[in-house]
């Protein structure tokens, strides 16, 4: 009895927490089939209708900055997992140094955001005034920054896999003619296949949920991310299309991790089954 | 002349390069600036503002107790969450863990955006209360994450073993599974705390004037006037912070009693 009565008192509990979570994100994507401009306004929900999600297709400026996202995210990911994996591999190896390089990308991870922001806005100023680099503040420079901030991220993500290969493999790359870069690509690489996906996917998400380094370093030729483009937009005019881009981006990321975690459960069974049939 | 031959720790060389770059020499550069008046001249008077002039002052103190506030209401939810997900028979299910995650992947903007609406239908005023719950929204998958990688991989053995030397329930669990949990509660600290004080996107969106916290004012300092030198000082100053942070972190990991070889809480993230 009072065993039971534990147990529907913690699903009690868990329900709850779940529902503070997720009852704003239900509100916007049950309204994103409203056309009324604001949530709880005078004439309720109104009739269901696609028109926010014809409508952003039609905001250039919205359209903009969800491209620029996209391109900043997948450019700056892609750039972040090579060097990410190219540097675990590299200490992994290392003996010398390997402390002090960690530290500098802890600093990377643990450094407030307003912090960090200020540092690349500082350098662009440095770059372009004293050493006479014309750097443009912009998609180019933002990606950059994002790179720096998320390949620590792939870092502690593909080190772990890592350590659990076999360290003679490089070697034996080596041994069987291979150069450095070839045993790199073909021996090491394939088996870290599962971290590197990982860690591109860490990289794009925090790319995309960027807005204090974005907001300081976007400059002020009008180049918006979706994060910084509806920030400012709040002031003026939200577009209630934005319901519609929140409801595609939440269903996107949805189906990504469920589809990740079957993927991850089907490999852990067969690789299980498969310990189950050589013992 | 000798040939230097390849050594697989070259590999790391790019990124120790690109590090000293646009890792270390950026800090440098808050610093330098943080010493540079308006006139270009070698000064004082940026910190002497930071210090003295009380809207900075109590704008800092303001943050630090906002961020403090954060951090123990998400460790207060977070903690009995990740206990109940990683209790029989919940830890049987996967997905209810990832549940309470996923919204971290969503667009932060968008995610404080959709509880705006939420508060303004329930007629909750923008402001102090507003812009707490909007924190605590943000922040708790953060705090949750860690402490519940943690647990879930505690060797159950010790409560079992404290339960059968005799000791009750809230014994075993102050003298056993919240020590042994102390480094995913120290990883989920430091990754709400310091962020609190960047977080002025969440106090534009939901607070008033009396709710800014210092990352907006920093990021106001370079954007719409050119008082850098201020913002350098500023920024400097939460540096200091974010080192002071990081010590005792480390210090307290450092020191918790472990269970067995503990589990990256902060790649956590990433599985």
């Amino acid at each position: 009895m009072k065993k039971t009565l534990s147990l529907v008192l913690r699903w009690l509990f868990l329900i709850i927490v779940l529902a503070c979570i997720y009852l704003p994100i239900a509100l916007i994507i049950l309204y994103s089939f409203s056309a009324e401009k604001n949530i709880g306004g005078e004439n309720g929900f109104g009739s269901f209708t696609f028109s926010l999600y014809a409508r952003l297709f039609t905001n250039k400026q919205l359209m903009q900055a969800t491209i620029n996202t996209l391109v900043i995210g997948v450019v700056s990911a892609l750039l972040a997992t090579f060097l990410g994996t190219f540097t675990s591999v590299g200490l992994y190896y290392m003996k010398r140094g390997k402390k002090a390089v960690n530290f500098v990308s802890e600093i990377t991870v643990v450094n407030a955001e307003i912090v960090t922001a200020v540092g690349f806005f500082l350098l662009s100023i440095f770059l372009r005034d004293v050493v006479m680099i014309p750097v443009q503040k912009g998609v180019g420079w933002l990606i950059l920054a994002h790179t720096i901030i998320t390949t620590p991220y792939v870092i502690l993500t593909v080190s772990p896999r890592l350590n659990q290969l076999n360290p003679n493999l490089y070697e034996a790359g080596l041994d069987l003619g291979a150069g450095p870069m070839r045993s790199l690509f073909t021996v090491i690489l394939p088996q870290l296949i599962g971290g590197m996906i990982s860690g591109f996917a860490l990289a794009f998400t925090l790319s995309l949920d960027d807005f204090v380094v974005t907001n300081l370093n976007k400059g002020t030729n009008g180049v918006n991310t979706v994060s910084t483009f509806v920030y400012a937009s709040l002031r003026r005019d939200l577009d209630p299309a934005i319901r519609a881009l929140s409801t595609i981006l939440f269903v996107t990321v949805l189906a990504v991790m469920i589809i990740f975690n079957i993927v991850k459960r089907a490999k852990q069974k067969k690789l299980s089954a498969q310990q189950h049939t050589s013992a | 002349m000798k040939k230097i031959s390849f050594r697989p720790a070259f590999f790391a060389l790019p990124y120790v390069v690109i590090c000293a770059i646009f890792v270390v020499f950026p800090l440098i550069l808050v610093l330098i600036y943080a010493f540079i008046g308006s006139d270009g001249s070698f000064t004082f008077e940026n910190f002497k503002l930071v210090f003295t002039q009380s809207s900075n002052l109590t704008l800092l103190l303001k943050t630090i107790g906002i961020a403090a506030l954060t951090t123990v209401i998400c460790l207060l939810i977070a903690y009995p969450t990740a206990m109940v997900l990683a209790s029989a028979p919940f830890n049987r299910y996967v997905v209810l863990a990832l549940l309470f995650i996923i919204p971290m992947w969503m667009n932060f903007v968008l995610r404080v955006i959709a509880l705006k609406s939420l508060l303004f239908m329930l007629g909750v005023d923008y402001g102090f209360l507003a812009t707490m719950i909007g924190m605590v929204y943000d922040f708790l998958p953060f705090m949750l994450l860690p402490i519940y990688t943690v647990l879930t991989n505690m060797d159950k053995s010790y409560k079992e073993a404290s339960a059968d030397l005799g000791a009750n329930g809230a014994v075993t669990f102050f003298k056993v599974t919240l020590p042994l949990s102390m480094g995913g509660v120290v990883s989920g600290i430091t990754m709400v705390f310091m962020p609190v004080f960047s977080a002025y996107a969440i106090t534009g969106m939901l607070g008033d004037a009396s709710t800014n916290v210092i990352g907006g004012k920093i990021n106001g300092l370079f954007t719409t006037t050119s008082t850098w030198g201020v913002g350098s000082a500023l920024s400097f100053v939460l540096l200091i912070l974010v080192f002071l942070t990081m010590f005792i972190s480390n210090f307290i990991t450092a020191r918790a009693p472990k269970s067995k070889p503990s589990a990256s809480t902060k790649g956590g993230v990433a599985q």
